[in-house]
C-alpha cells in the first residue's frame, strides 16, 4: 500500500461515480415529463459528473503538465453550460413550453406583465 | 495497482457511460420538441468527456486531453444557436434584444 496504488483507486473511484451520474442523467431525461425537469436532470452529468471524472482523471494520471489542462476544462464547463442552460430555458418559456410543466412560482411571467 | 481491479472499474464505468449514451440517444430520438433534444445533446457532449476521461486514465496518456478543451468550450454554442432559432417567435428588434 503506498500513495501511488492509494491515488489510482481513488482516480478510479472517482471516474464510476462520474459514470454513474451520467447514467441517472440518462435516466431522468428518459423518464422526466417536461422540457424543465429535464433539464435539471441533465445539469447533474455536465458540472458535477464532469469535475468528477476529471479529478479521477487528474489523479490517475499525476503529471504535472496535464493538471492545467483539466482544470481548464472544468473552468470552461462551468463557465459555459450556464450560458447555454439560461438560453435553452427563456427560449422554451417564451415558445410557451414553460406552461405545460408544472410551474409553483412564475417569476418571469410576472416581471412581463408588471 | 492490481489489474482486476482496473479491470472491473473499467468495465464498470464503460457500462455505466455505455447506457446514458445509449438512454440520452434514445430521448435524442423521441424529441418531442427541438429543445428537449438540444438538452440531449448537450448532455451526450457531457457523457462524451467523461468517456474519453475515462479512457485517458484507464491507458495513462494524455493524447485526448486538448478534445476535451475543445469539447467543453464550444459544447454550448450548439445549444444557444437552436435558443435562438426557437425563440426568434417575434419581430427583430426583440430577437435582437433576446
Amino acid at each position: 500500500m503506498n500513495w501511488v496504488m492509494i491515488a489510482d483507486v481513488a482516480g478510479m473511484t472517482f471516474l464510476v461515480a462520474g459514470a454513474f451520474l451520467s447514467l441517472t442523467a440518462a435516466i431522468g431525461l428518459l423518464r422526466f415529463p417536461d422540457l424543465l425537469s429535464r433539464m435539471h436532470a441533465g445539469t447533474k452529468p455536465q458540472v458535477l459528473g464532469v469535475l468528477l471524472t476529471l479529478i479521477g482523471v487528474a489523479l490517475r494520471l499525476r503529471f504535472g503538465q496535464d493538471v492545467p489542462v483539466l482544470i481548464l476544462v472544468g473552468l470552461l464547463q462551468m463557465l459555459t453550460l450556464p450560458v447555454a442552460a439560461h438560453m435553452v430555458a427563456r427560449a422554451a418559456y417564451r415558445a410557451g413550453q414553460a406552461a405545460a410543466c408544472d410551474l409553483v412560482v412564475d417569476e418571469v411571467g410576472a416581471e412581463e406583465a408588471g | 495497482m492490481s489489474t482486476s481491479f482496473l479491470t472491473v472499474m473499467t468495465i464498470l464505468g464503460g457500462g455505466m457511460l455505455f447506457a446514458a449514451a445509449a438512454l440520452t440517444l434514445v430521448r435524442v430520438a423521441r424529441g418531442p420538441t427541438i429543445l428537449d433534444r438540444v438538452v440531449a445533446i448537450d448532455v451526450l457532449i457531457a457523457v462524451l468527456v467523461c468517456a474519453l476521461g475515462l479512457e485517458a486514465a484507464v491507458n495513462q496518456h494524455d493524447t485526448t486531453l486538448p478534445i476535451l478543451v475543445s469539447l467543453s468550450l464550444v459544447g454550448f454554442v450548439g445549444a444557444v444557436s437552436v435558443a435562438r432559432f426557437v425563440s426568434r417567435d417575434r419581430d427583430d428588434d426583440e430577437g435582437v434584444r433576446a
